[in-house]
Formats: structure tokens, sequence, C-alpha cells
């Protein structure tokens, strides 16, 4: 019959659905070139060994950024997962606990709402009762943002989990909260690790939430009490100030929170295949 | 045979929303005998069968009514905690469950290594106990700390009811569970009740009449929800006195 055409068209879908890919592979890379490209030659010792110069000097580093970027979203993190895992179980493991629709309303107003906000709330939360900036203050903005991101993976996950498991636990006479603890929980690790991941990777790259929160801090500190520096924060500073040095260290920082979350996206991923 | 009665429905109804999935139920399970519940695919069999260790519980939309004694206590009071039922009366599911992130030995011990039971030697003496009373110590016992995923659906059966058996409990309800099995796995396990049923009382849920006639003491006919006929299993399966269950046994439906 008109089996020509057929074919014809498969190829003529075929070819859309490369060009399709084409579009959307094509500015990664270029991107991800652009940014190595002019990030690789302000990586060097000093970068990542040395406190920034002071304005209009030549050299210094991101020391107290990427410090101040590992304590930040570590505590982020802790934060963040806490409430998120607690509030996906109770999402995914008692569908009918009447907080659910409240709860399921906060996750998605807060999944939606801009990152700056959350800033904002972290600074009428912590800014303004501890009287002034701190790293954790930014830790609270963006664990704000991470929450919602493992709410969702974590609901996910949990009902993916088959309720054989959770009746054959209930069957030996385990209460409720062992066999969500030791039986479900344990089953799905891997996608649970790799929706904090994402979150890490998400919360990381923020620097908008941390302006009026960490603050930035050109001396190198690990106490989150403290006004902190972190990677993003210091590109954002660095990009828009007049100095030439600056900019490349900006570029040099780019390049730096790119690879890092590359590097926890792919981890992501291998964890979600284990 | 003894004929003591360990634990008895009166009156029970099992409603699913509105719909009753078990009518006015009222039946003696005798101690350390093998009850079989027969009958056509949604008859209530299983539904009953859940009613029997408070497996309903978490299902919002099910509601019991009437009374499950368990040794004249009634398992349903407000006073009872269903997590202490559950441990006297175990479960076997018509699907071998694994805890896919333990391996085998782990799994057997479960029920009482999550409770907190730490003693070593005494995790081990009840795995050995509870994996040969499931005939299925000579074909582990060199690989207890490999995953039970590995093992094959029969095996993986076997260890399910192993694991029930840990926690020593005193009545066993088992929901079809050869269903899924080959006639092997099958024999193995019709085998296995009736060494069980000297130390503990059985409850099976068959939708293979061979099966109900070959291991069963008693055997009780359900129909629509509603227990039709109960009695020895030599007398439903020789000479029953209703005709449904006649017409049943006989392949006429079902």
């Amino acid at each position: 019959m008109n089996l020509k055409r057929r074919y014809l068209r498969d190829r003529l879908m075929q070819l859309l659905v490369y060009l399709g890919t084409l579009v959307v592979l094509v500015p990664l890379f270029f991107i991800l070139y652009y940014v190595f490209v002019q990030g690789i030659g302000a990586l060097n010792w000093e970068f990542f060994t040395r406190p920034p110069a002071p304005p209009g000097e030549e050299g210094g580093g991101m020391l107290p950024a990427i410090v101040g970027s590992l304590i930040v979203d570590t505590l982020a993190l802790l934060f963040a997962a806490v409430f998120g895992i607690a509030a996906g179980i109770l999402l995914a493991e008692y569908p009918d606990h009447p907080l659910n629709p409240v709860l399921r309303l906060v996750a998605d107003v807060m999944a939606g709402l801009p990152a700056i906000l959350m800033g904002l709330v972290a600074f009428v939360l912590v800014v303004q009762p501890m009287g002034h900036f701190s790293g954790l203050s930014g830790s609270v903005a963006l664990a704000l943002i991470m929450v919602p991101i493992i709410i969702r993976t974590t609901e996910g996950v949990l009902k993916l989990i088959p309720w054989e498991i959770t009746e054959a636990g209930l069957a030996l006479g385990l209460p409720r909260w062992r066999v969500i603890l030791s039986l479900v929980l344990p089953a799905a690790r891997g996608g649970i690790v790799t929706g904090l991941m994402l979150a890490l990777a998400r919360g990381a790259g923020e620097a908008a939430p941390l302006i009026f929160t960490a603050f930035g801090n050109p001396f190198l500190t690990f106490n989150p009490l403290e006004p902190m520096d972190t990677l993003p924060l210091k590109l954002y500073v660095y990009a828009i100030s007049p100095y030439e040095d600056w900019h490349r260290q900006a570029w040099g920082a780019a390049l730096l929170l790119a690879a890092a979350i590359m590097v926890t996206n792919y981890l992501a991923r291998r964890a979600m295949r284990s | 045979m003894a004929d003591d009665v360990r634990m008895e429905t009166k009156d029970l109804t099992v409603y699913y929303g509105k719909h009753p999935g078990v009518k006015n139920v009222s039946l003696p399970i005798y101690d350390r005998e093998i009850t079989a519940l027969i009958g056509p695919s949604g008859c209530g069999k299983t539904t009953f069968l859940r009613a029997l260790n408070r497996m309903h519980d978490l299902n919002p939309i099910v509601r019991v009514e009437g009374k499950v004694l368990l040794d004249g206590e009634d398992i349903y009071d407000p006073s009872v905690d269903p997590v202490l039922i559950r441990r006297r009366v175990g479960m076997v599911f018509q699907r071998p469950t694994p805890f896919p992130t333990m391996n085998i030995f782990e799994n057997v011990v479960a029920g009482l290594r999550l409770v907190g039971v730490k003693d070593r030697e005494e995790l081990r003496r009840a795995a050995e106990r509870a994996l040969k009373m499931a005939a299925l110590w000579d074909e582990v016992k060199d690989r207890l700390h490999q995953p039970a995923v590995g093992l094959s659906g029969g095996q993986q059966q076997r260890l399910s009811i192993a694991r029930a058996l840990a926690v020593e409990p005193e009545v066993l309800l088992m929901d079809e569970p050869t269903s899924a099995l080959d006639p092997v796995s099958t024999q193995a396990i019709e085998d296995l009740l009736t060494r069980l049923k000297e130390n503990v009382t059985i409850v099976i849920v068959t939708h293979n009449m061979q099966q109900a006639a070959r291991v069963s003491d008693r055997t009780a006919f359900f129909l629509d929800g509603e227990l039709i006929e109960f009695g020895r299993t030599e007398e439903i399966f020789t000479k029953p006195k209703d005709p449904r269950t006649e017409a049943y046994i006989t392949g006429r439906f079902g």
C-alpha cells in the first residue's frame, strides 16, 4: 500500500527527534565549553588555598568561599534532609493523615517560590533574631529551597516500595514505625540518596538567597555563626566588580561550581541505579 | 485430635466501604489442626483470613464488626495492641516477600532482631530452627549471608514461612501460599504443613481443592462472603450437606 510513505515519515520523525536532541545539547555543551575555557586559567594553587586579595590587587584566591560553600551547603542539606525525609514518610506511608493536604500544599508552593524569597524568610527567621548575618542563616535559606525537592523524591520512592514488604513486616508483629525504619526506608535508600544529591546540587548553585543571609566574608572562617562566603555569592560579587582579575576569578568559581554540581548529579544517578 | 478451639469468630462481618466482603461468619478454629478456607474468587476467604490478625487495620475503608476470639479474648477489643496479636498470629502471603535489603539469615530473624533480640547465639539458633522447620536449612545453610532475593521462588516462599515461624506464632495464617509455585515446591510446602501442625495451628486459604483435601483437617466453604458449610475435611469432600458445596467441589462452578 503506502508502505513507502510510512517509511519516509518514520525517517522524517527520526530526523526531527535527533534535531531536537541537538538543539538541547548544543547550548549545554557551548555553556560548559565556554565556562571551561574562561575558567580553567584561574584555577591554580593560589585559587584553592588563599583568601581574596584586597580590591584592585592582583592574586588571592577562593579558600573562604570554598570552605564556606562546603559548610553552608552541608548544614543546609542536614536541615532539609531531616524535615524533607520526615515529610516524605508522612505523605507516602500515612496517606490519610490529616496534616497531609496542608503539607502537600506547602511543599508545592515552596517549590514554586523564587529562591530570593527563601533568603528573605531566613533573614526574618534567623538574621533578625541573631542581630547579624551568618552562614547558618544562609543554610536555613538553602534548606528551604531543598526541602520540597527532598519531600517529593522521598514520597515518590517510598511509594514504589511494594506494599507487601510493609504487610510482611507487620505480620511478624513489628510496630509500624519499626517497619518503616528498618524495612521500607532501607529498601528506598538509593532513591532517597538521589533526592538528597539533587537537592544539594540545586541549593549549592544559589547566590540570591545568600545575599542578605550568609552575606559574604573575605576572611577564612569555619564558624557558621559568622558571616560566610560561598562560591555562587563570590561569583556574583566578583562578576559585577570593575576589576579584570576578579572577573577571571569569577569564571574560575563558575567552573568549579559547574564541576562540583555535575559530579554531584553523576553520583546521584549512580546511587539511583544501585 | 483434641477438639480445643484456639480461635473463633462470632458474627464476623467485614465491610469494604459499604459493601460487606464477609457476612456474619461464625467459625471455630481448632488447636493444632489445619483449617482450609475454600471457595471461588471473591468469596471473601482472604478477607476473612486477614481479619484474624488485624491486617485490615491499615486500610481505612475496611470496617470489621463482630468478634474474633483468640483463647477467648476478643482481638478487636480497644485495649488490645494489634502488634501483640500479630506476634501470636503470623501470616504468610500469596507471593514470597523476602526483605530485599537483607540476606537470608537477617530475613529469617528479622522478627526477632527488629524487636531488640541481640544475642548472636540466640539468633543463630532461632534461624536454624525456623529454617529446619521450613525444610530450607539444607539448601541454604552454607550461604546464609547471601542476599535472600537470589533464592528461587519456592525457596523464597519457604524463607517467608521460616521468617514467620521464627517468632514462634501460635497460629499461622496462609493466604494461598503455593499458588505462585511449581509442583515440586508446592509438594515441599504441603509436607511442611503436615509437620508444622504438631506445634502450630494453621489456617490456609487455597484455590486448589485437591490441596485442601490433602492437607487439611477441617474445611470451610465460602460463597459470596458467607460461610456455607464447615466440617471435617473428609465429610465436606465426600458427603457435603449443602448443594452449593457439592456443586463447587465437583467443579460445576468456581
